[in-house]
């Protein structure tokens, strides 16, 4: 086993509010550059450019999970890691039937499904910068019913996060850890495993928080021991 | 203010603990963000908000509020409810938006800040 470096919470141009410039080969090349193992990619409401990342990273040896960063209906964010293309289609198409609304592009920006040489191949339509009609309990379900991880994103946000909505994480709620963002502010004590990540709209913020695995590969089940601690499996910090 | 006085005025579906009318209504707070209520919700305070996840029952207990209105006709969740009939929390319901509510509120004498 060995450390590998993740960054599990990268936006890509189909997200509204990220930069144009975040597109499949842009992004692989910096998280190369920034000497990452593992990426996810967790755009709002919808993982329409995970394939072509995928596509990209696999000659570039990093791995890609892919994911979305779903927000509920108390309106937190919450980051979902699928194990593979059919889980992901079938989460985003609930998540789909409980999104309401229409993008308007020259208000909330333009949402870009790219191809793997980062080329325009439709723009979404929905409105993905807002809030599906899902309580926080069903989104983790929904994850969970798909085998993937619930994380949730950037509590130490004063907005859209667990704890900026709801004030604290409710006991009932079967998180697999949650996500701090921002250097130097301390881990939260609330007996979830905590990541880091960059929470990246840019190119610039690919890599600038992350976290470290020692597993065996980059796959989401290594990850998960890791976040659970076992199998010899844990999270361990990069500086 | 007693509670029923609002309830009745106001014609506030009563989702949870309608044996609790009789508690004093000091002022009010209007706030989705429970972090915010939190810091500045004061006791006796009548909460108006959108959210109906069982974390508000924990957090008008915590800060001894006199009772939770959800406006625009949103009920409480299942464990909402729950929780409320435990931690002895009136839960009520409004079909109005919420500046509507508070106006009327305010206009039956109801402050947000220290009188």
């Amino acid at each position: 086993m060995r450390v590998l470096r993740a960054d599990l919470h990268i936006h890509t141009c189909l997200s509204p509010c990220a930069d144009r410039s975040m597109r499949p080969v842009n992004v692989v090349a910096m998280a190369r550059r920034q000497g990452l193992d593992v990426i996810a990619i967790c755009d709002h409401n919808s993982a329409e450019n995970a394939a072509a990342t995928q596509s990209v990273a696999e000659v570039a040896g990093i791995a890609v999970i892919g994911g979305m960063e779903i927000t509920s209906r108390e309106e937190v964010h919450l980051l979902a890691l699928l194990p593979d293309d059919g889980a992901l289609t079938a989460t985003q198409t609930i998540v789909y039937a409980h999104l309401p609304g229409e993008n308007a592009p020259e208000i909330f920006g333009a949402q870009w499904v790219v191809d793997d040489q980062d080329r325009l191949v439709a723009e979404n339509p929905r409105l993905l910068i807002g809030a599906t009609d899902l309580s926080l309990g069903e989104v983790v379900d929904l994850v969970h019913g798909h085998g993937g991880l619930a994380i949730a994103s950037h509590v130490d946000r004063p907005s859209f996060s667990l704890l900026s909505q709801l004030g604290f994480v409710p006991d009932d709620l079967a998180l697999d850890g949650i996500e701090v963002c921002a250097a130097g502010v301390e881990d939260p004590a609330c007996g979830l495993a905590v990541i880091r990540s960059s929470d990246a709209h840019r190119p610039e913020e690919i890599g600038c928080e992350t976290t470290g695995f020692l597993v065996e590969n980059g796959s989401l089940a290594e990850i998960a021991l890791a976040l659970r601690g076992e199998g010899g499996r844990r999270v361990v910090r990069t500086g | 203010m007693v509670l029923r006085e609002i309830v009745e005025t106001f014609q506030l579906g009563v989702e949870a603990c309608g044996d609790l009318l009789g508690v004093e209504v000091t002022g009010g707070y209007a706030s989705d963000l429970l972090s915010d209520v939190i810091a500045h919700a004061r006791k006796g305070d009548l909460w108006v908000t959108l959210q109906t996840h069982r974390n508000t029952v924990a957090v008008a207990s915590m800060k001894e509020l006199a009772a939770i209105v959800t406006v625009n006709g949103r009920r409480p969740e299942e464990e909402t409810l729950a929780s409320a009939r435990e931690e002895g929390i009136p839960l009520l319901v409004s079909p109005l938006p919420a500046f509507e509510l508070i106006g009327r509120l305010h206009g039956l004498g109801l402050s947000g800040m220290e009188m």
